[in-house]
């Protein structure tokens, strides 16, 4: 992981994609999101969606999988070069998230994050997914504490 | 079932508590945040929240289930366009308990749109300790109550 110093706006990052079965659309809807057009094809079928869809949160919780496999890949890849790894605390949140249109089965999202300009001691990024067709079906911005390069807890310069 | 109509500015709804285990945390952290803080006790300590605590979305996510069961389940509910903002105020560790509270900001319904109306939401979940975890500004969409009247549903 870079460090807070070394975030620069507009980096962007592709982390991965991700095509929704219904199986796992239902799954997830059972356990978190029991909405009849998450849950059952001919509910949905009824629905103004038309056709069975993931809850937003499930697309949200995969981009978030991704985008945390594609931060640990990125900090093997440092310790693996023999270089510093940021620490990354907790969230304190987000804001400005839309689904401009639903994810429906079988659809291929891809996913990205692209840094947006950091907050004191935060970095920030707008997590966005896209289905094949071009179109954007999430987006939000995203915000994490990130260590400082200076005075890291060991008082040593990294 | 509740349409568009039924929900009243500065109505406040409460639901829960639900109760969030070791087990549930590492569930969804192993699936959706596979983080160490929130997949391991003993790599969780010494982190910068000391000790295993549930992924936010995690917390997101059984906000959502609370308010699917205490009122999508039985409204004329067409999803969310999107959230303005969610804040982690605490985190949510094993054991913890949480509680609910919905607060409606405003109704309104869009020109373009006959069928349907926009509820915007303030949401706060509070753990058994009455201390705030979750807060959460959001955006729904329900039918309005002649158009799912005419759709054959009964409102």
């Amino acid at each position: 992981m870079t460090y807070f110093e070394d975030l620069r706006v507009g980096m962007r990052t592709e982390v991965g994609s991700h095509t929704f079965r219904a199986d796992e659309i239902k799954a997830f809807a059972r356990e978190f999101d029991p909405q009849s057009f998450h849950l059952d094809e001919e509910a949905a079928a009824r629905s103004h969606f038309g056709a069975l869809c993931a809850s937003g949160w499930h697309t949200a919780a995969v981009c978030l999988r991704h985008i945390v496999l594609a931060r640990q890949r990125q900090e093997a890849e440092l310790r693996r070069r023999g270089e510093a790894v940021a620490r990354t605390g907790p969230s304190p949140g987000l804001r400005d998230l839309v689904w401009p249109r639903p994810v429906y089965v079988g659809d291929t999202i891809a996913l990205r994050a692209v840094a947006s300009r950091p907050d004191v001691g935060l970095r920030v990024a707008r997590h966005s997914g896209i289905n094949q067709r071009g179109e954007l079906v999430y987006s939000v911005l995203s915000s994490t504490f990130i260590e400082r390069r200076v005075r890291n807890p060991d008082g040593v310069q990294a | 079932m509740r349409a568009f109509e039924d929900f009243k500015v500065g109505d406040i709804m409460e639901f829960g508590p639900l109760a969030i285990t070791a087990a549930d945390i590492k569930s969804f952290a192993a699936r959706f945040d596979p983080q160490p803080m929130h997949l391991d006790e003993a790599a969780s300590r010494n982190t910068v929240v000391d000790g295993l605590f549930a992924s936010g979305l995690h917390i997101v996510c059984l906000h959502m289930r609370l308010f699917a069961d205490g009122v999508l389940h039985d409204s004329t509910s067409m999803g969310s366009p999107g959230v303005q903002e969610v804040r982690y105020l605490a985190p949510v560790r094993a054991g913890d308990s949480l509680t609910l509270r919905v607060e409606i900001i405003s109704a309104r319904p869009p020109k373009s749109r006959h069928e349907m109306g926009l509820v915007n939401f303030l949401s706060h979940m509070v753990n058994a300790g009455n201390k705030p975890v979750l807060e959460m500004a959001a955006t729904l969409m329900f039918g309005r109550r002649a158009a799912a009247a005419a759709n054959g549903v009964a409102v």
